[in-house]
């Protein structure tokens, strides 16, 4: 992202496209190869994508955006369940219905800014969060989550003569499953669109609106320029995104629970977008991918494999050693989790981007002998 | 009549709890500036003060039972009451109002370091930079606690002498059926006189008006050659204190988890925006408020009007006085309105 003419532009997201399609090959090496990792890679990449228009252009901080995840899912869910189990409608509906929801959400939170919006935002997704738990769960099947059943009426399926009789249908693109490696690649296009739709969003005035709001809101007003349409717009748009995520998720696996609202969830696409780095293209797909990747393996540890590593250690000094690593690993994982949060915040506030550029700017400063034009461009792309 | 008396009781140790914890919030805030999302991690880390010294003075030994007689019986006895059955015994009943005396330094301990360590880094960073490294805090500590105290909740119970219903019906002239437990009163008192002692403190004391004087202009008091930056540490760690007695007191009320910290933070965050972001009073008053208010909208009359409305009025009432008054019931004037 060194210049934002169109030719490099084309190059980063073409490289980007197939560094997405070819996750099954050079995931190998990592033992992150298989469908069900690479699709949640491609889910939260578009859900963090999505988050970042919001956060990494105008600098407000949402708190409540899982609650449009599950929206995305319990609509994708009735898709399913009322029309059909084809996967474009339900992820039309999922987006149009999220972002339907993140208008009337926007349209008040957006009357503040700063932490009251945080507080806006959040206080909105714990509304939806209970209210889904209890009084709605003739929509949202309460505790128990939305579910398909045989008894479903499917009335777009039933038209063109499929019916279901013995076990659940699967969900299917114009009759390609949707599990395994096809809804893989059917997350990765989705990923590779939503990518592209961001680029083409951060690069266009409307972008730059939006990065002049962050940089200088007061600024932008004196210019005689109403923000709030703006604002919105980007909101409303980052919650079709967090739509569409959740409509990715009920394809891969149909059903929608409440606790995908829950604003812990929230917090997580936060981590993921800080950890890869606000405001660039790559970082939140990078800080969703390595959250999910690390969520996997680190969740997996138990004592036995920690036993078997630490085996070359005597005895007493193993198990010292056992303990302490089972802290961070299995159910622990969360403390690690919470750890990476604040290391990142507190020392890498632009994320892995940023300290990719730190490092490439050290390099530039060896060859050109130049440092002011290297901090200079860093300080720049930083702002 | 009594339902509603009754009503107003509930939500008054609930409101109780949200008070003391938006307190600490608000102080922490008004004095240094920082939007603390680990406060509710220092209610839950009082509460579960009170819970390690429940496990530590209950570590129990076989003892014969004497009780059955056909056959040798051993039942597990705490150690303390097996060494002196008396005090032993009464130490342990009252373990929960015992560990206020273990939750205050405790607590002032994890304040003052988590200030120096981390709070003081993050005063000049942007509120949401703040967020975030205490929200990752806030994780940090609830995953320590559910990895010593496993995910279940753990009852505490209330000393035996008041663990029953007080019939205040008969003290206020309403009807006999009114009671209502003890350690909730307790709990409202205890509350009560916190609150009070926080704001005595900081009224009639010297270092409380330099505290004042310093949420008013930091600057000049820090000009007039005092080290401001010292007091509010030290107010820091007080809203540390605060916020673990809330959390030792309520443990016989509610179970503490893990989770229990999140679960209030929200709720009382909540709460000072309602009461005014920086304002001692409005934290208070709107904890009270919240608290009544939620308890009314748990009535089944008022359910079966608005379906739903317990689980999400205090959500509502936030956002209806962001919308209308955003700087909240008391808040000052120009005090984050944006």
């Amino acid at each position: 992202m060194k210049n934002s003419s169109a030719l490099s532009d084309w190059v980063l997201f073409l490289a980007f496209a197939a560094a997405v399609l070819t996750m099954p090959l050079w995931l190998a090496p990592f033992g992150a190869n298989y469908p069900d990792l690479m699709q949640k890679f491609a889910i939260f990449g578009v859900f963090a994508i999505g988050f970042n228009i919001l956060f990494g252009l105008t600098g407000y901080l949402s708190f409540g955006h899982a609650a449009f995840l599950g929206v995305g899912s319990y609509t994708a869910v009735w898709s399913f369940k009322l029309l059909s189990m084809n996967v474009l409608p339900a992820i039309m509906f999922s987006i149009v219905v999220a972002g339907v929801f993140a208008f009337l959400i926007g349209y008040i939170s957006l009357r503040r800014s700063g932490i009251y919006f945080s507080i806006l935002t959040l206080a909105f997704a714990q509304m939806s969060y209970n209210l889904a738990y209890s009084v709605l769960t003739p929509i949202t099947n309460g505790e128990t989550g939305l579910q398909l059943s045989l008894s479903d009426a499917r009335v777009l399926d039933a038209m063109a003569g499929i019916t279901v009789t013995r076990s659940l249908p699967s969900t299917n693109l114009f009759g390609m499953k949707m599990s395994g490696m096809p809804g893989f690649y059917f997350c990765a296009v989705v990923l590779i669109v939503a990518f592209f739709i961001a680029l083409r969003i951060t690069r266009s005035p409307f972008g730059a609106m939006l990065k002049g709001i962050k940089s200088n809101q007061t600024r932008m007003a004196y210019t005689g320029l109403n923000t709030r349409p703006y604002l919105l717009w980007a909101f409303v748009i980052s919650g079709m995104f967090a739509g569409l995520a959740g409509a990715m998720m009920a394809v891969t696996d149909p059903l929608a629970g409440a606790e995908r609202m829950q604003w812990t969830a929230s917090g997580e696409v936060v981590l993921m977008t800080i950890l890869g780095g606000a405001g660039t293209l790559i970082g939140p797909v990078l800080g969703a991918a390595l959250i999910k990747y690390f969520e996997n393996i680190f969740s997996s540890f138990n004592e036995r494999i920690l036993n078997r590593a630490f085996e070359a250690l005597p005895d007493s000094i193993q198990s010292i050693v056992v303990d302490t690593v089972g802290l961070f690993v299995g159910e622990g994982w969360h403390l690690t989790l919470g750890l990476l949060f604040m290391i990142t915040v507190i020392f890498l506030p632009g994320g892995i981007m940023e300290g990719v550029r730190r490092i490439t700017a050290l390099f530039d400063r060896d060859k050109s002998g130049s440092s002011s034009a290297a901090s200079n461009t860093a300080a720049a792309e930083h702002s | 009549m009594d339902a509603l008396f009754l009503q107003v009781l509930n939500g008054l140790d609930k409101g109780g709890a949200y008070a003391l914890i938006a307190l600490g919030l608000t102080l922490v805030f008004g004095t240094l500036g920082v939007v603390n999302f680990a406060h509710g991690a220092l209610f839950m880390a009082g509460a579960f003060c009170a819970v390690t010294l429940e496990k530590v003075l209950t570590i129990s030994t076989k003892v014969k039972d004497e009780s059955i007689t056909f056959f040798d019986a051993y039942k597990e006895v705490p150690i303390l009451e097996a060494k002196f059955p008396v005090v032993g015994a009464f130490i342990v009943d009252f373990s929960v109002p015992f560990a206020i005396l273990l939750a205050i330094p405790v607590m002032l301990f994890l304040g003052l370091l988590m200030e120096r360590g981390l709070i003081r880094h993050f005063y000049k960073r942007p509120h949401a930079d703040q967020i975030l490294v205490t929200f990752g805090l806030a994780i940090i500590f609830q995953e320590i606690i559910r990895h010593y105290f496993g995910a279940n909740p753990i009852p505490q119970s209330a000393p035996s002498m008041v663990s029953g219903s007080a019939n205040i019906g008969a003290l206020f002239g309403l009807g006999e059926n009114v009671v209502y437990p003890w350690w909730r009163l307790i709990y409202l008192t205890f509350a009560a006189i916190v609150i009070a002692s926080v704001f005595a403190f900081l009224q009639f004391t010297t270092f409380g008006m330099v505290v004042r004087a310093g949420m008013q202009d930091r600057e000049m008091v820090g000009l007039l050659g005092i080290d401001i930056q010292r007091r509010f540490t030290i107010v820091f760690g007080m809203a540390a204190v605060v916020a673990g007695l809330a959390g030792v007191m309520y443990t016989p009320i509610l179970p503490p988890d893990y989770h229990m910290g999140m679960d209030f933070l929200v709720l009382s965050f909540v709460v000072v925006v309602v009461g005014g972001m920086g304002s001692l009073g409005g934290a208070v008053l709107a904890g009270f408020l919240l608290g009544i208010l939620q308890s009314f909208a748990s009535m089944n009359e008022i359910k079966s009007i608005i379906p739903g409305i317990d689980q999400i009025i205090i959500y509502l009432v936030a956002v209806i006085v962001l919308l209308v008054r955003p700087r909240g019931l008391l808040g000052r004037k120009g005090v984050m309105e944006e």
